[in-house]
């Protein structure tokens, strides 16, 4: 694994861990939808855990975060607990939006947590406004915006990418390039496949990098955010990563071999880091053991305080259709 | 007792007033949209406000409808007040997603976790020969959607007064302004600093019907009103003001009292704000009616150019007068 940033013992464990907590979180997620204990779309974020988790190193607590559908990932990497989100899929009272976004919704004001957008490239232009504000009020602060290959087909992309880079803002895009847009494979949706050569359209400096690894990643963002911080306006990072399942629970999965999905497979982040930092001497089988352990009894106490949850009185039905006041 | 006499200003004027009071009284608020800085705005309603506010304040942005709307939904969630101007409702479909996607939706599906104090004004309505893709009249639609306020000012005072009560909303808040109304004079008593962005009004009280309206239709209606009084028929104006929500209290007072309506709405008949006022009263004021509801819309033609078949496609005092003399006077 190639890594220009210092990778010690605590931080290799630290990444590990987090792309471990995503992998089991949505394992569990996967058997609750089966059991059909939650519903609704269920999009797993599985192969492309070293995206959000390589990001979220980059970012501190003044710094905004908007999502996309596929967002359990980002929000555990962003550090929303495990309980409020799975309490958000089961839709009890105690879920992170109140039950009322599920697994595509997922807010938290605390870590200014803008919330997955089930709109593709929806999230772009909510991205330049934060950014935006914090231009004025909050100089230093960063928006990340993460969106898939599939938004670039999107008005909304290139004309965030135009405003963003015209107005310097401090945004920080990273494309996830996973190569399908639902079933639509990359080369039949871009004249261009290389998501990155946008960003020259637009006068924005950008990297593409390996998004199955996340050192690779946390570089490119360290770089990225600091160049944003400076003030020299957006930044583009494209991801090349994959989702090992399906676009969502009910995709055949057509448009793809099962050979090319196992190629992918061999690249697994997870499986590759562990390796990693047991050859290197970074984590100790014994300390593995216990990183999964302790994942383990996370998820389980997740799902309990999920199961422990309360329904919202039908009567709160209408409740923030509109606001009494702009919460602070 | 206020010695302080009237200003006589336009429409137009109003709503630079407003927003020029907007950027004085708070510095979190700007102005965002197509040609509103150095052309002053396509109807002259931001016209020297760059001048006054520079261009942090006052931002030519590309045409980019969507990400303008985003932007201010975005900026708004990040604490500044913005108000976007669209250049006509026409052209909000291109930033309908954000609108009705993002704007609208994201107190509720955060659990109230967010709120978007947003500001859209755009320009709707015809009358001006600009034909089908300027002239559309479209705040019924927007009035369809929950988590958004809909005004429609048909006067002077609420073109001035109006905005800051949108922008102390915490909710986002869309202003369709008429474009027959720009150029529109009145006096602005100096007394009245305040609206309520919840209330209909009564703009002209009367005994035999009621006619429901708003914006670019009211002074059509109000001209009606002198037409049917010359004739012994005393009609009650109600200016709607506000489209959503709906304030049944004042609408459903005035219909109880007259026991006659005629809905005057410059949007199509079909699917319109007319259809949903026709049913409210259908539904809970049946009983107190003395005469079928009576719709006067624009004809389902997209708005054409020439004059005279403009004319003939929108709402006119005539069709007022005859809708309403059919009511109380029926042949």
């Amino acid at each position: 694994m190639s890594a220009k940033l210092m990778i010690d013992r605590s931080h290799g464990q630290h990444l590990f861990r987090e792309m471990l907590r995503i992998r089991r979180f949505e394992a569990k997620c996967m058997e609750l939808y089966q059991a059909q204990t939650i519903r609704g779309f269920l999009h797993l974020y599985d192969g492309q855990e070293a995206v959000a988790v390589g990001i979220m190193q980059a970012l501190d607590e003044r710094d905004a975060v908007v999502a996309t559908y596929r967002d359990h990932g980002h929000a555990i990497a962003r550090g929303l607990g495990m309980g409020p989100i799975m309490a958000e899929m089961y839709g009890k009272l105690e879920g992170c939006s109140r039950g009322r976004g599920g697994s595509m919704h997922l807010f938290d004001r605390a870590s200014r947590f803008l919330g997955g957008n089930a709109i593709v490239g929806g999230g772009l232009p909510l991205a330049v406004g934060t950014a935006m504000a914090d231009q004025q009020l909050h100089p230093g602060a960063a928006t990340v915006c993460f969106f898939g290959e599939g938004a670039a087909g999107e008005g909304e992309f290139h004309e965030s990418m135009n405003l963003a880079a015209l107005w310097k803002l401090p945004v920080l895009f990273v494309c996830e390039n996973n190569l399908y847009a639902m079933g639509v494979p990359l080369e039949v949706a871009e004249a261009d496949t290389e998501i990155i050569h946008k960003a020259k359209g637009y006068n924005m400096p950008g990297e593409q990098v390996d998004g199955m690894n996340p050192v690779a990643v946390e570089v490119a963002a360290r770089r990225a955010v600091e160049s944003i911080r400076a003030g020299n306006g957006p930044w583009f990072l494209e991801c090349r990563t994959y989702r090992f399942r399906a676009h969502s629970m009910f995709d055949a999965q057509q448009y793809r071999t099962k050979e090319e999905v196992a190629h992918w497979k061999e690249r697994d982040p997870i499986v590759r880091m562990q390796a990693w930092l047991l050859e290197a001497h970074l984590m100790t089988p014994a300390e593995l053991d216990e990183i999964e352990a302790a994942v383990d009894t996370e998820v389980a106490a997740a799902v309990a305080f999920a199961e422990a949850g309360t329904w919202e009185s039908v009567d709160e039905l209408e409740r923030f259709v509109t606001m009494d006041e702009v919460p602070s | 007792m206020n010695e302080q006499a009237p200003d006589r200003m336009t429409y137009r004027e109003a709503c630079r007033q407003a927003i020029r009071d907007a950027l004085i009284r708070d510095p979190r608020c700007f102005v965002m949209g197509e040609d509103v800085g150095l052309y002053g705005g396509c109807y002259a309603v931001t016209k020297g406000l760059l001048e006054e506010f520079g261009p942090e304040r006052i931002r030519d942005t590309p045409l980019a409808e969507s990400v303008i709307t985003g932007a201010g939904i975005g900026a708004a969630i990040g604490g500044l007040r913005p108000v976007v101007e669209i250049m006509t409702c026409n052209f909000s479909l291109l930033a309908l997603d954000q609108i009705v996607n993002n704007a609208a939706t994201i107190a509720h599906m955060s659990g109230g976790q967010f709120a978007v104090p947003l500001v859209i004004r755009m320009a709707t309505g015809g009358g001006r020969q600009l034909a089908a893709q300027h002239s559309h009249s479209l705040e019924g639609w927007y009035a369809h959607i929950p988590g958004i306020t809909v005004l429609a000012p048909g006067t002077i005072e609420d073109a001035r007064l109006m905005l800051a009560a949108a922008l102390a909303d915490p909710n986002p808040v869309l202003i369709f302004e008429h474009v027959v109304l720009y150029n529109a004079e009145g006096e602005l008593d100096p007394a009245i600093t305040s609206v309520d962005i919840r209330k209909a009004r009564i703009r002209r009280e009367g005994r035999d019907l009621t006619i429901l309206t708003y914006g670019g239709s009211l002074p059509k209606a109000l001209a009606a009103a002198g037409e049917l009084a010359a004739a012994g028929i005393e009609a009650e104006i109600v200016d709607l003001r506000v489209l959503r929500p709906l304030d049944n209290e004042t609408i459903y007072a005035s219909v109880g009292r007259t026991r006659r309506c005629v809905i005057v709405d410059e949007g199509w008949r079909s699917g319109s704000l007319s259809a949903e006022l026709a049913a409210r009263l259908a539904e809970d004021l049946f009983f107190e009616l003395d005469a079928p509801i009576r719709r006067v819309c624009t004809r389902e033609v997209p708005i054409p150019y020439a004059a005279h078949m403009e004319d003939a496609a929108l709402p006119q005092v005539a069709d007022i007068v005859e809708a309403a003399r059919g009511l109380v006077r029926p042949e």
